[in-house]
């Protein structure tokens, strides 16, 4: 085995043997990236300097005193931040061209808590214009390729963070999801991929797309790694007035707990015309597994489901609108002019729903639907702890298949844009492949409910290895 | 100083999704009110693309909202307040070491009221 195929867990299993040093693991993604990256486009900046001199400096911590392996969770584990997240001294894009020259001053906060925990930063990854998309084709950057098939998308936004962590250029990668932009390319990348509790997770210091609706995640190779770095990144913070003061709980403590009593329900609304097949299939064959290991299964019903993607789609470009007009080009960044096709079309959108005559009928109905969304998820809540889902309704789709038909992309995040609406956690998780191409499910559950779908996602993904 | 004009279109106070074809009037007031500056074949794509996206919203005259209350935070957090402490923020250096245009340490911009 390859030092680049290793989980974070592994990893420290690893450091504390003196398997193997910091400097050899980074040098072995950085090997994934150079032989990869230029196929794939996965990187809109690769940090190699940097990341030598920091393997160095872990080395040698280490070698002064290995207690420092068990203080910080993530001592020399090469991660890569969607280039979303402000990094000080790293170019920082949002993959597009208005920020292409941007240099922040300062780390985003989930940065800055990776790095106390011991991370370095390898790179940061491609990704969507701003995290508008659902296929990674709309970063000012190039197209990401998805690994498993290159005439085929990563998925989006989080595309590069995606592909990155599947081919080992990173043992994890930070993302963003407003509407499935980690649990959609994390699925059709066969990789955990998990958008937290709104507020879970400080949004501070990365780029804003839909304040309301953005959740700070991330993508590892296993459950364990997933809530590893949730426990360094979750939190309070001063700086994000909207991250919860609820306490962060220690999420590895019951992880390898049997979910044997949970209830776990199955919304009939995700379960449309139009979903693929074998996916179905595949995601009811691990609930009727989990029925035979004692959990109780119920199919349950989330009746405002089909206006989940008309209200995004006026709160999300809302917000779009909102956010981007900041970017002047006098303070940092270039001109307006250099905004791509669809950040425009979402700054017109949500100018025309959001302007006199028109509130009304579009952004306050929206959040007046919203409401009914959120209230559904309350009570099949009341009847079940967590529900299972596909996440995506078909396989990934070849580049180029749907960039000129808007609709037809936004239909892509169908079964992931309902739970954004409500706030409710959300994570992805691979279920081998269909055709060569992999497939996910996606475990929900309440607000704040982490701990509980890291156990079922835990426990599925042992049963999954055990075959 | 130039009067800024209404759009085309009437506005009127609707409570409801309707209509929602985009003439090409509409779309550039539109990219005006956003800043952008659309080309010929932009406003075109827009409009129908634009369209398109807006008449599926009309989906969502359906659900009855009469007494339902708007979302806006979603874990319901209210009036979050701190301390109003002073905390080390960026020097003047740094805040104005992204600018494309700068005079000291200033930002330089174009004139926007004139005498």
């Amino acid at each position: 085995m390859k030092l680049y195929q290793l989980t974070i867990s592994q990893v420290r299993e690893g450091l504390k043997k003196k398997e193997f040093s910091i400097k050899e693991l980074v040098s072995s993604c950085l090997e994934q990236i150079k032989k990869l990256n230029p196929k794939l486009n996965a990187f809109i900046t690769i940090c190699e300097k940097e990341v030598l001199k920091k393997a160095e400096e872990a080395d040698k911590k280490i070698r002064n005193s290995q207690s420092v392996i068990r203080n910080l969770p993530l001592l020399g584990i090469p991660i890569a931040a969607k280039d979303l997240f402000c990094t000080k001294g790293i170019k920082t894009t949002a993959g597009s061209k208005v920020l292409e020259n941007y240099i922040p001053v300062y780390d985003a906060t989930v940065i800055r808590k990776l790095k106390e925990a011991g991370a370095i930063i390898i790179g940061k990854t491609n990704c969507d214009a701003w995290a508008h998309g659902s296929s990674g084709e709309n970063s000012d950057f190039g197209p990401t390729k998805n690994p498993f098939d290159e005439t085929r998308v990563p998925g989006g936004s989080s595309s590069g963070s995606a592909v990155a962590v599947a081919t080992g250029m990173c043992l994890a990668a930070t993302g963003t999801d407003t509407g499935g932009s980690i649990r959609q390319p994390a699925a059709f990348c066969g990789v955990v991929g998990l958008k937290p509790t709104y507020g879970r997770v400080s949004r501070f210091g990365v780029v804003a797309m839909a304040s309301s609706l953005d959740c700070m995640g991330h993508f590892t190779k296993d459950v364990r790694d997933c809530a590893l770095i949730l426990r360094v990144t979750a939190g309070k913070d001063e700086k994000d007035a909207t991250s919860s003061p609820a306490p962060a709980a220690d999420y590895l403590k019951i992880l390898e707990n049997p979910a044997k009593n949970f209830k776990i329900g199955l919304p009939r609304q995700y379960f449309i015309k139009g979903l693929d097949k074998k996916i179905e299939e595949r995601v009811l064959k691990i609930v009727r597994l989990l029925g035979k290991r004692g959990l109780k299964i119920k199919e349950v019903s989330l009746p405002h489901t089909k206006y989940a993607l008309a209200t995004y789609y006026i709160i999300q470009p809302a917000e779009v609108s909102s956010n981007l007009a900041r970017y002047d080009g006098i303070r940092y960044g270039l001109s307006r002019v250099k905004f791509g096709a669809e950040a425009k079309r979402r700054m017109m959108l949500g100018t025309y729903t959001l302007s006199a005559g028109y509130y009304e009928a579009y952004y306050l109905k929206a959040m007046k639907v919203r409401t009914l969304i959120r209230k559904d998820f309350e009570n099949v809540f009341r009847e079940v702890d967590l529900l299972i889902t596909p996440v995506t309704p078909t396989l990934p789709f070849k580049l180029g298949e749907k960039v000129d038909n808007p609709l037809q992309m936004y239909l892509s995040d169908i079964l992931t844009i309902p739970p954004s609406l409500a706030g409710i956690p959300g994570l992805s998780l691979p279920l081998g492949k269909i055709d060569n191409l992999p497939v996910g499910a996606q475990i929900l559950g309440p607000q704040f409910s982490e701990e509980k779908i890291f156990q079922l996602a835990r426990m599925i993904e042992r049963e999954i290895n055990e075959k | 100083m130039k009067k800024i004009q209404n759009p085309k279109h009437k506005i009127q106070n609707k409570s409801k999704i309707q209509n929602s074809k985009l003439s090409e009037a509409e779309v550039k007031h539109i990219a005006k009110l956003a800043k952008l500056k659309l080309t010929k074949e932009e406003v075109k794509r827009f409009c129908s693309q634009l369209s398109e996206v807006l008449e599926y919203m009309e989906v969502l005259n359906e659900v009855e909202t009469e007494g339902v209350e708007p979302t806006a935070q979603v874990t319901g957090l209210e009036n979050v307040f701190r301390e109003d402490e002073v905390y080390p923020s960026l020097k003047p250096k740094q805040a104005i070491s992204g600018a494309s245009a700068r005079e000291g340490n200033f930002f330089k911009t174009g004139v926007v009221l004139e005498k």
